[in-house]
């Protein structure tokens, strides 16, 4: 049986996940499960959602090896290229997943919650091609230190819904989207962007991303000789990156490797609570209120983190390790300037665990793959403020 | 199989409702301004029990009223604890059925937190974002503690569902009169009435509807199917916008009013 197999009939790995949601969601969450199971099951609907990751959304993504990169830090270091998937992010994998199962219930319009705005982006695409209505949610901080990517969404045809509650964060959006979803899930899907919120979202969105790590999985083997990478390592926010990632190397002897923003490090900082859905490691103060994250990365800016997460944490198949903002700023520029590869914020925690852990954590001379989950242009604005260059 | 015996807010909202008149639960957000005084205000003016909300910091089920309220009584500082004291400290002669979200029982343990309860006084809970399917064990501890769990009814909830959600309800069976959060209404939904017909037919527990009932008129009207009405945002607009507790005495005394002029369906005429 797969480490990283099917939750239990509750929706739960180990004691992780569930479905806290009002009862006016329970036959949405009913229906999806439903709908999903069935679809994951059918020949016809793989078929399409591998046929429109291949020609629309440029799949499979290559691996790349980091030939300086990995000189100077004296690991071999694989990066799988999900910033050059179509809309810069691994994001697409899910949503084509989602939009296809929308269209299969019959529903002809999507919302979402958006933090650094990849997903939202990601959703007005999906819902452009298959012809759905979108709306956007994300929080007022958010939209203005992602204004490219509000742009994009309106481009595409999406409306963006500014979000004023809380901390103005991907959070707060989400409150709003599932407060929206209450009042419209007979004809609206919701759909969520990473492996969190009510079953079967993080199972389903799991397994929509595990295209990344499968792919890899080929991938690697076929660099290494047949071998896979010593270490995995992919930036967890939510976490649907790396859980797609660590799907394809679970039953492996890989190391695998979470790497959390030091201001949102539900996993080493918070304990176990229920927010937006589900039971997971949680951000909170001492009587159980939520606290707001502080991430340079508006992706990663989460208080909370997948159940799943949670679960791989507590039986030791996965180590989360931390990044400050510092180290990540440094991590992106040094792998622009070494690679012609400019990382969004999210993966360049990832880099910086690498750059900070080559010769301690991690031994010299290992193999590495790191997931890019998304490509850095919508942070090119305020990267370049924090470094003191006006663009 | 033994029943389980009848809890405090049950009984009260089931003598009223034997003595053919409606019943009327107010919600009320601890730590909001004067919000105990508010609670003896609407006590006089004829409030059956009163839901007092325990703020918590994403409000999932409420809508822009009730969230203003909470995040001003987090910022003043509030807490469960500081809530629950003030409670027990108050000693109320109605019934009081506290309402928040899950997470702050999680996190305080149900253990604790159904003894907290019991030991404050406070007859009942009230948990928007614990469905059926999670609600076990906190049913069974809040039942070993005398605190009644009152479960919420969608009008999405299926047949079959209502009926196993209305056995595990304690206190009464809490009909959400909409699809969507709190808030006021212009008009009362179509679904309001809906929802309080399907719990009826399969429940003889006390059947109020909240979520969308914004005044008297509304509150008398889905009160001709249900046993009576749950008014929150309406009330905390009115206390937001500068009022006290003699408007909010007002307030609840127009809703009591309401409801009084509401046939009796049980005798046939009208109750006083």
């Amino acid at each position: 049986m797969s480490v990283m197999g099917p939750p239990s009939a509750s929706g739960r790995f180990g004691e992780y996940g569930g479905r806290y949601v009002p009862e006016s969601l329970i036959p949405a969450c009913f229906e999806l499960e439903r709908v999903f199971t069935e679809a994951w099951a059918d020949p016809q609907f793989i078929a399409e959602y591998m046929r429109i990751l291949t020609e629309y959304g440029g799949r499979p993504t290559p691996v790349t090896e980091l030939h300086r990169f990995s000189e100077q830090l004296g690991v071999r270091v694989l990066l799988k290229r999900e910033d050059l998937a179509h809309t810069g992010s691994h994001k697409i994998n899910n949503v084509v997943g989602q939009a296809l199962l929308t269209r299969r219930m019959g529903k002809k319009r999507l919302i979402a919650e958006t933090g650094a705005g990849q997903h939202g982006v990601a959703t007005a695409t999906a819902a452009a091609l298959l012809g759905l209505e979108c709306v956007v949610y994300m929080g007022e901080t958010d939209i203005s230190r992602q204004a490219l990517n509000v742009f994009r969404m309106k481009l595409l045809g999406a409306s963006v819904i500014s979000v004023t509650s809380g901390s103005r964060t991907l959070k707060d959006a989400i409150n709003e989207a599932m407060r929206e979803w209450v009042a419209s899930v007979d004809t609206t899907h919701y759909c969520i962007g990473s492996v969190m919120g009510p079953h079967p979202y993080p199972y389903m969105v799991r397994e929509f991303q595990r295209i990344v790590g499968d792919e890899a999985y080929v991938q690697t083997k076929e660099l290494l000789g047949g071998e896979v990478p010593d270490y995995v390592v992919a930036c967890v926010g939510g976490g649907s990156n790396a859980a797609g990632t660590f799907a394809g190397f679970a039953d492996t002897s890989a190391k695998l490797i979470g790497v959390e923003p030091e201001g949102g490090a539900a996993i080493n900082r918070g304990i176990p609570g229920v927010v937006h859905g589900s039971r997971s490691n949680l951000l909170q103060d001492d009587v159980g209120q939520v606290l707001e994250a502080h991430s340079i990365s508006a992706g990663l800016d989460y208080p909370g983190v997948g159940p799943e997460h949670s679960y791989l944490a507590s039986i030791g198949r996965v180590s989360y390790a931390m990044a400050n903002d510092s180290e990540v700023l440094s991590a992106l520029q040094l792998l622009s300037r070494l690679e012609g590869i400019i990382p969004a914020l999210e993966p360049a925690h990832a880099v910086a665990y690498v750059i900070r852990e080559a010769g301690k954590e991690i031994p010299l001379g290992s193999t590495v793959l790191v997931t890019m989950s998304g490509r850095g242009d919508k942070d090119a604005e305020s990267v370049a403020q924090i470094l003191g260059d006006n663009i | 199989m033994a029943t389980e015996p009848v809890g405090t807010l049950e009984k009260a909202l089931s003598d009223k409702k034997s003595a053919g008149q409606k019943i009327l639960v107010p919600y009320v957000c601890g730590g909001l301004g004067d919000w105990i005084e508010t609670i003896h205000a609407i006590t006089e003016a004829g409030a059956d029990a009163v839901e007092v909300g325990i703020p918590f910091s994403d409000p999932i089920m409420d809508g822009p009223t009730i969230q203003e309220a909470s995040q001003k009584a987090l910022e003043a500082g509030v807490t469960p604890s500081s809530i629950l004291s003030e409670i027990r400290r108050a000693g109320f002669s109605i019934p009081i059925a506290v309402m928040t979200y899950y997470n702050i029982i999680h996190h305080a343990g149900h253990d604790r937190f159904a003894k907290v309860l019991a030991d404050c006084g406070v007859a009942a809970s009230i948990i928007p974002d614990l469905q059926l399917d999670e609600a076990t064990d906190w049913i069974r501890i809040a039942d070993e503690n005398r605190v009644e769990n009152v479960m919420l009814a969608a009008p999405s909830t299926h047949p079959d569902r209502l009926r196993r959600l209305a056995e595990s309800s304690r206190g009464f069976v809490y009909g959400v009169g909409l699809m969507g959060v709190t808030g006021e209404r212009s008009s009362l939904a179509g679904s309001a009435s809906e929802i309080a017909r399907r719990l009826k037919e399969c429940t003889d527990k006390p059947v109020l509807v909240g979520v969308g009932v914004s005044n008297a008129v509304q509150a008398a009207e889905v009160s001709q199917v249900s046993d009576g009405v749950i008014v929150g945002s309406a009330l905390i607009r009115r206390l937001l916008n500068g009022g006290g507790p003699q408007t909010a005495f007002e307030f609840v005394r127009e809703l009591r009013k309401g409801l009084d002029a509401v046939p009796d369906s049980h005798l046939g005429k009208s109750g006083f």
